[in-house]
């Protein structure tokens, strides 16, 4: 190898899923820190690990006071962990799915993401919720919703929503460490995936947005698994000409405003694809910050594509229907790209 | 059935002398509040506790100050029974830069953690989970502090109440799940919102004891909470204690309380436990009349003092708004609205 040819440093990588790299922080990060804990229900070995088996092995390596399983009692095992946080250590608690945080709301929202304002900065509530969901799978109505919007507009807590197995790892690293409380939303398929994971992945820092393809007609901003479905429609795009930056958020709450409106104002147009409905959703709020910090700079209004102003149904036409699939999305930036 | 307890410890002349000095400060704190607001110098929500003194009181004395509190908007006799300092209390209440939240908490929402109250909350049945939270953190830490979660009747009906004893029973947390039952939920009588006649029988679903205190009597809410500390110390788990009480004004400052009847408020009147105790103290000799007025007049003046401290303080500047939403401070400033 020459030494005046510049060649991006080679990275050893692993190939793992979403699960696996969640089961992989929590180990080193409750190796590293002792004051790290888990909860949540059927999490222990005995228990099987978790329902998918991110905790798996955690409860045989540290022991079931540290990685507890509990009761179906989601207000007890946020109770449970805001009080064990205010009191030094940093648990990490399973609500099995996104759906049952509803049942624990008091908890997290005048609780969890309260307590460090309202007792003037003398409470600290370092907790980490985990929580997965996503359409796709025929689960219906009550076992498939993004709420992130809900969290994104209570002060005082943040939510995270990781694509790659190697964003999970750096993300999960990050939001135990956080001394605030931080929800991390395993979004469906982004758990199954395998993809390459360097293998020394540090901690990713939360609010930070990944430029994940340059580009120069249009910026598409997503996350979670929604990211494939971008994914498949640009390179659509690609192939019929148009440059597409593409933003992957991870972060939803406090979100990167920089990254994207920089990115919006050199492609001058922007789309937001999320999985949550679209009223009112994270889309709403991205299009809105654009507007006003880029009024008279884009070249097309800002655009958004989400779920319709339903439940997630179950008959499986009628889920893709649901979902945004990427003719949807190639139609709206090619629609876009052809304005200004 | 709710439980019977069969070994009763007494306290001593001085822990007696105790709980009273802790109840005269919280009847005189209670009394000088609602004067302050009366009088427009003050304007806050405020849920006075007037007659219920004895419960905190004579479990406060049980406690070390690294023991802690998780109560509710009702809970300023908690606070001031475990001895919270007057001052920042007073400046909390009057929402002032010096008050222990800096005055973004106010009379619902006071915490104090140098004094083991750690949670103060406004949603009905939360103090319980987060209890739990403090236990669960001093089994892993091996120390022997115990979580008093302080809560009312109607609390007992949501369903955090169940979810958290059950949690506390399964974990064997060192939790004491207090319920100051004072016979009305806002405007609801007991019997109107509650399925058992006794809130103790609930423990026996949950596999711990339950005892019905008479929350009026200093030293039978002594004995029960000397047992379920005990027992919490031991690792033996967590205890439910009703203490059976009543609440002489309205729900909150301000209303008519049209729904107690005369004749029970005017019973309720007549067995003030802090008249009675006082009345003991001196029958016994543990004090005289005269070294009960002393410490009266001493309260009332580290009461008025208090008072006098707040007011004086400034009322927090509208940076405030964007400090302590997160524990980096530019956060809220530079990346939210
Ligand atoms: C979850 C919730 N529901 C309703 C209220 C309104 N509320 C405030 S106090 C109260 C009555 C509670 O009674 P109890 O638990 O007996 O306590 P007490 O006030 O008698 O001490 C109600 C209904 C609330 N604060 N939180």
């Amino acid at each position: 190898m020459s030494t005046d040819t510049l060649e991006a440093p080679v990275i050893e990588t692993v190939k793992m899923n979403g699960l696996q790299a969640i089961n992989a922080a929590l180990f080193e990060a409750m190796e590293a820190d002792p004051k790290v804990l888990v909860l949540g229900e059927d999490i222990a070995d005995n228990e099987g690990g978790g329902v998918v088996g991110v905790t798996r092995g955690l409860s045989s390596k540290f022991g079931t006071l540290r990685v507890r399983s509990t009761p179906i009692s989601e207000q007890a095992i946020m109770g449970a962990a805001i009080g064990a946080a205010m009191a030094g250590y940093k648990p990490v608690a399973e609500i099995m799915l996104m759906n049952f945080t509803t049942v624990a709301m008091d908890m997290i929202v005048n609780h969890a993401a309260k307590l460090r304002f309202m007792s003037g900065g003398q409470s600290q509530v370092p907790l980490v919720i985990r929580t997965l969901t996503g359409a796709g799978n025929q689960t219906a109505g009550q076992h498939a919703d993004f709420y992130e919007a809900w969290f994104a507009h209570t002060a005082g807590i943040k939510v995270v929503i990781p694509w790659t197995p190697a964003d999970m790892k750096g993300l999960y690293l990050s939001a135990i460490q956080d001394p605030d409380p931080v929800i991390i939303i395993e979004s469906g398929k982004t758990l199954f995936v395998p993809m390459d994971v360097p293998v020394n992945q540090g901690p990713i820092p939360l609010g930070k947005a990944n430029v994940v393809m340059p580009g120069t007609d249009l910026t598409i901003v997503s996350y979670g698994q929604m990211m494939f479905t971008v994914m498949q429609a640009v390179e659509e795009l690609t192939a019929a000409g148009v440059s597409v930056e593409v933003v992957d958020l991870r972060t939803i709450s406090p979100w990167d405003k920089e990254t994207v409106l920089t990115s919006a104002e050199k492609t001058g147009r922007l789309l937001v694809v999320h999985e949550a409905g679209r009223n009112f959703g994270p889309g709403a709020e991205i299009a809105a910050t654009a507007q006003e910090a880029l009024f008279g700079k884009l070249k097309a209004p800002v655009g958004r594509l989400g779920a319709p102003y339903c439940a997630v149904p179950f008959a499986k036409k009628l889920e893709d229907a649901y979902l945004v699939q990427p003719p949807e999305i190639v139609a709206e930036a090619k629609r876009l790209a052809a304005m200004g | 059935m709710s439980d019977t307890l069969t070994n009763r410890a007494t306290p001593d002349a001085a822990t007696q002398l105790d709980i009273y000095r802790r109840m005269i400060r919280i009847e005189r704190n209670d009394d000088l509040t609602r004067q302050q607001i009366r009088r427009g110098r003050i304007t806050a929500p405020y849920y006075s506790a007037r007659g219920q003194e004895c419960i905190p009181s004579a479990i406060s004395v049980l406690l070390n100050d690294d023991d802690k509190i998780c109560t509710i908007y009702r809970g300023i006799h908690d606070m001031v029974a475990k001895d919270m300092p007057l001052r920042p209390l007073w400046a909390e209440i009057c929402g002032r830069v010096d008050g222990t939240c800096k005055g973004k908490g106010g009379p619902m929402h006071l915490t104090h953690p140098e004094t083991g109250v750690m949670v103060t909350t406004g949603i009905v049945g939360s103090s319980m989970p987060i209890a739990n939270g403090f236990g669960w953190a001093a089994l892993l830490d091996g120390t022997k502090q115990v979580t008093v979660a302080y809560f009312g009747d109607g609390a007992s009906n949501i369903g955090a109440f169940h979810e958290a004893l059950n949690l506390a029973s399964v974990w064997k947390l060192p939790v004491i799940f207090v319920c100051q039952n004072n016979g009305f939920a806002e405007h609801t009588r007991y019997e109107n919102g509650t399925s058992v006649d006794l809130i103790a029988k609930r423990a026996a679903g949950y596999g711990m004891p339950g005892y019905t205190v008479d929350g009026n009597d200093p030293l039978d809410v002594y004995a029960h909470a000397h047992a379920a500390i005990e027992r919490a110390r031991a690792g033996e788990g967590p205890t439910l204690l009703e203490c059976k009480t009543f609440r002489f004004m309205g729900h909150v400052f301000g209303d008519n309380d049209a729904y107690m009847t005369k004749e029970e408020k005017a019973a309720a009147i007549e067995a003030d436990p802090l008249p009675r105790f006082r009345q003991k103290l001196i029958d016994d000799g543990v004090a005289s009349a005269e070294d009960l007025d002393a410490l009266t007049a001493r309260i009332e003046a580290e009461v008025n003092d208090a008072i006098d401290f707040a007011m004086a303080c400034e009322f927090p500047s509208d940076d405030e708004l964007r400090r302590d939403v997160f524990a980096e401070e530019i956060a809220a400033k530079e990346i939210y609205a």
